[in-house]
């Protein structure tokens, strides 16, 4: 809980901070501040707490969630600390940053539909102005109006979803909903069924699920690649996280309404994503879909067992937002000023700078599944579930999913390996080296300790 | 000790990568020979029974009931030892060759060494498949970095085509951890009970996936076609490494992994499997006749001869499986040496097309009588290791049916008529103006060369005590498999 005050306060410093002119420091202080906001997760946790009259609920699952979301954070900080440097509005750029966590944070504990309406549009308004913040870019602007429309859109489903569960459970509790919902399964309305799947609809829309993902590639191809980085690690976690949260906590005991629309989106969702990741020659594209196609992963592990799959879940999303942190590096490294590279570009980087080339190649070996890399066993936690539980033939396709992801994953690292390079040499700074190398030794150690982090949210 | 021998390599890979010494490749043979100190001090203090000594284990991921349990019983001991005597080999038989980045080169190397080594003394089966993939990625850099041409293309066929095979083997393994008894835990024991608990019908299901895995490992017929492309685009180190040590991977699977954990599985397939290596022994064998280009006629004769091994193994009798065994330790040692004097031809004429050499043994004459003695522990003459092992096998498929045995003795003629086919077109005859300026072996050649002939006679010579080391655990896994047959009689 302190740690979202935290995170608000250090939102707000950092408007305070234009008036008097504070910049040079300022991503420095944002960074030791989620720092503390990150000790004060871990001294929460193993606590059980409920805030604003039982509106945010912080648990295990929530501050593990939280300590995830601060985690990544910083090191996205870390690895954009240009973006905020050579570009003017500092200050206002790192405050909407703040609000994004702090909105995500929200996400992972609430305990109401109020806060998780709240959580996502804090989030989301925030990531619409960043997606256009480079202002003076056709594509950026288009982004954030696309991803403004569709997210709107989307929020229009979920509240709508939202007012009917209300209209049929009278509450906006999701602990009393879960409580009404197993006590009264046979006598409820309709329009409770409409409200579930339509609530599906929208988070689906959140999470860039197929078919609701036709979004995300065109925001991720425009947005600012740090921005994109963003999205697609700690907003992707906030947004698998209040999933979760809603559909294993409150609508669990009426698995069978939603859990056949589940898994159509599931199956959709790792099949359209992989195979168009295959076509694309844009790098940032590629991790676009690949993106959408992990989140099909996770499902897989929430359809086999909604309230059983949390530790595999928790890994996962630690496995994929490091290697995706450290993809993101390596690209937003390589492009500088010319935006949205093609994988050409990638070509005999392993003999201009062995270090990014290896690091790369680590984090598409594991986003690929390549054990022993801690996306493999993300992976294998997931479909080790889903066959327990029966569901053999998704797992068939899955893991068909998985060959052609590392099709497409190879090529990157195909083109790194071969000798004719492309593009001038872009020498590293310390800072960016030790970011890539801190990333690559947390990937290691998440699969040695792979026990600890799984126990975690069990 | 086990957890020295799978680790040290990787130390020093890591040391080599980091470190990116100017002599590489020196410290990298100072690494492998210590392996080979560490591997004789094992060889040493090992007993000859059939159970599994130095075992180490640590619990790891203990929710996925994943353990760090690694041990060495007589046939693992072979195969670490055929690991670690023909590492050092391959590093030393690069010296002439200076290869950009070296030190990455010999990191892999050594890398490759460590996932080898974890594969063939692992007994938890989730430990064994994350070991198993762990070999396929250094070596898929070694032949995308210092392959030859279009080694894009062929080299990502390669890892799709073993890496969907061991695909196969997770889902088999991870379906009989489903159905270990008590708390489910992939411990090679718990496994083997749980393969025997389960009907014929899933059994043979197992059966297949696992059995895929380690064919388009060996290769065997029909799983064979990523092989000869991958062996022939890649560098001579890496297409050692491949045939010498990788390939024995899916022997060792069967004889380990598949035997034991689903013998009605295997009783219900194994003539199939027999069926398919044999018949892959004679489709290799006539390809090699008509080959042209003298690296892909070894690469065919290679998968002839694992053909063999792969039938033999499947008769699932103590000959057969011993065998395999010294076959496998053969093979490795043979068909390094012919890769290794394709490479040193290759050298110094830049071609490998037969009709292009003749005459070397003119020239040549220490290089000519190494290829001699090499070829023919190809071709199994007595007294070469080639022998031992194929005289097993085959009279263990004569055992298990006549007919079988036939078709398989003909490797040992196809075997003889490719190879001196090959021998006569390269070595004898006169010179050309490629091959008339071709000097003998250098020192380092001679350094790797020589200990292979030893090998190849002294394995030809006196076998026993090789033999002796891997009876007794042969013997035991049999024996797990022959009670479950008299158990259903």
């Amino acid at each position: 809980m302190n740690a979202l005050f935290l995170i608000c306060g250090l939102g707000v410093f950092s408007l305070v901070a234009e008036i008097v002119n504070f910049k040079r420091g300022l991503i420095m202080v944002m960074m030791a501040g989620l720092l503390t906001a990150g000790i004060l997760v871990i001294i929460d946790f193993g606590t059980s707490t409920l805030h604003f009259s039982d509106m945010l609920m912080f648990d295990n699952f929530s501050l593990a969630f939280s300590g995830l979301i601060i985690g990544v954070s910083i090191f996205w900080l870390w690895m954009s600390y240009d973006y905020f440097q050579l570009q003017p509005h500092v200050t206002d750029r790192a405050a909407l940053i703040l609000f994004t966590i702090a909105g995500a944070v929200i996400m992972a504990s609430f305990n109401n539909m109020a806060m998780l309406f709240l959580g996502i549009e804090i989030l989301s308004i925030s990531l619409y102005v960043l997606a256009g913040s480079r202002k003076e870019s056709l594509n950026s602007t288009e982004a954030a109006f696309k991803y403004f429309l569709m997210g709107s859109f989307a929020t229009g489903f979920l509240l709508m979803g939202i007012a009917l569960v209300y209209g049929a459970t009278g509450s906006f509790d999701i602990t009393k909903i879960a409580a009404f919902v197993a006590t009264h399964d046979t006598a409820l309305p309709a329009f409770f069924y409409a409200g579930v799947l339509l609530m599906l609809v929208g988070l689906a829309f959140k999470i860039s699920a197929v078919p609701f993902h036709f979004w995300a590639p065109d925001v991720y191809e425009g947005s600012p690649t740090v921005i994109t980085a963003f999205m697609s690690t700690v907003v992707k976690i906030a947004a698998i996280a209040a999933f979760y949260r809603i559909f294993a906590l409150c609508f669990s005991s009426v698995q069978a309404t939603w859990i056949t629309a589940l898994q159509v989106i599931t199956v959709l969702t790792l099949i359209v994503a992989n195979l168009t990741a295959v076509y694309q020659s844009g790098i940032k594209r590629m991790l676009a879909y690949s993106s959408v196609g992990h989140v099909g992963y996770i499902l897989l592990g929430f359809i086999a067992t909604d309230t059983g799959s949390t530790g595999a879940v928790f890994y996962y999303l630690n496995a994929y937002a490091i290697a995706s942190l450290t993809a993101f590096t390596v690209v937003h490294e390589l492009e500088r000023d010319t935006p949205n590279i093609a994988i050409q570009r990638f070509n005999g980087l392993f003999k201009k700078s062995p270090f990014m080339a290896v690091a790369m190649t680590l984090a598409l070996l594991s986003l690929a599944g390549i054990p022993p890399l801690p996306g493999f066993f993300g992976k294998y936690m997931v479909f080790a579930l889903a066959i327990e539980h029966g569901h053999t033939g998704l797992v068939i396709v899955a893991i068909a999913t998985s060959l052609i992801g590392v099709y497409y994953y190879f090529r990157v690292i195909i083109a790194m390996f071969f000798s004719d390079s492309a593009g001038e040499n872009t020498p590293l700074t310390w800072s960016v080296k030790l970011l890539i190398a801190t990333l690559t030794i947390i990937s290691i150690l998440l699969t040695v300790f792979a026990d600890r982090v799984l126990n975690l949210v069990a | 000790m086990t957890v020295f021998l799978i680790f040290f390599p990787l130390l020093a890979a890591m040391l080599i990568f980091i470190a990116r010494p100017a002599n590489a490749k020196v410290w990298a043979f100072a690494a492998s020979l210590i392996e080979v100190a560490a591997s004789i001090v094992v060889t040493t203090a090992f007993v000859r029974n059939e159970e599994v000594q130095f075992i180490i284990n640590i619990p790891w991921i203990e929710s996925l009931g994943l353990n760090f349990s690694v041990g060495i019983d007589g046939i693992s001991l072979l195969m670490v030892l055929l690991t670690t005597i023909l590492v050092p080999l391959i590093i030393l038989s690069s010296f002439k060759h200076a290869y950009n980045r070296a030190s990455t080169f010999y990191g892999l190397i050594l890398t490759m060494q460590m996932a080898l080594i974890g594969v063939f003394t692992s007994l938890d089966g989730l430990l064994f498949y994350l070991f198993w993939e762990a070999a396929l990625i250094p070596i898929y850099f070694i032949c995308l970095i210092w392959g030859g041409e279009d080694r894009g293309r062929i080299t990502l066929k390669f890892f799709i085509y073993t890496l969907a095979g061991s695909l196969f083997m997770l889902v088999g393994l991870v379906y009989l951890y489903y159905h270990t008894p008590g708390a489910h835990t992939f411990d090679i024991q718990a496994l083997y009970e749980a393969g025997r608990s389960l009907p014929a019908a899933e059994q043979s299901l197992i059966f297949w996936a696992m059995f895929v895995a380690f064919a388009i490992k060996m290769p065997v017929f029909p799983f064979h076609t990523w092989q000869p492309d991958t062996y022939t685009v890649a560098p001579a180190q890496g297409t050692m490494l491949l045939s010498g040590i990788m390939l024995k991977m899916g022997i060792y699977g069967v004889i380990r992994w598949l035997i034991p954990v689903v013998p009605s599985g295997v009783e219900q397939w194994g003539f199939t499997a027999i069926v398919i290596s044999v018949a892959g022994i004679v489709y290799a064998s006539c390809i090699a006749l008509v080959q042209k280009d003298f690296k892909r006629l070894i690469a065919y004769s290679s998968i002839a001869h694992v053909g063999l091994i792969s039938a033999g193994t499947f008769t699932r009798s103590t000959l057969g499986v011993q065998g395999a065994m010294i076959q496998m330790l053969s093979h490795g040692v043979v068909v390094i040496g012919l890769f290794y004097i394709i490479e040193i031809i290759f050298e110094r004429t830049q071609t490998r097309r037969l009709s292009n050499l003749g005459g070397i043994r003119n020239v040549a004459p220490a290089l000519t009588t190494v290829f001699v003695i090499v070829m023919l522990g190809s071709v199994a003459l007595p007294l070469t290791s080639g022998f031992v092992g194929e005289f097993l096998l085959i009279n263990s498929l004569f055992q298990y049916q006549a007919i079988v045995g036939a078709v398989a003795g003909l490797t040992i003629i196809l075997g003889a008529v490719y190879m001196l086919r090959t021998f006569q077109k390269s070595m004898s005859g006169e010179v050309n103006a490629l091959t008339g300026v071709f000097t003998d072996l250098g020192t380092h050649e001679k350094l790797v060369l020589y200990p292979i002939v030893i090998i190849v006679l002294l394995l030809g010579i006196y076998p026993g005590p090789l033999l002796e080391i891997s009876e007794p655990a042969v013997a035991n896994l049999l024996k797990i498999y022959s009670t479950y047959s008299a158990s259903l009689k």
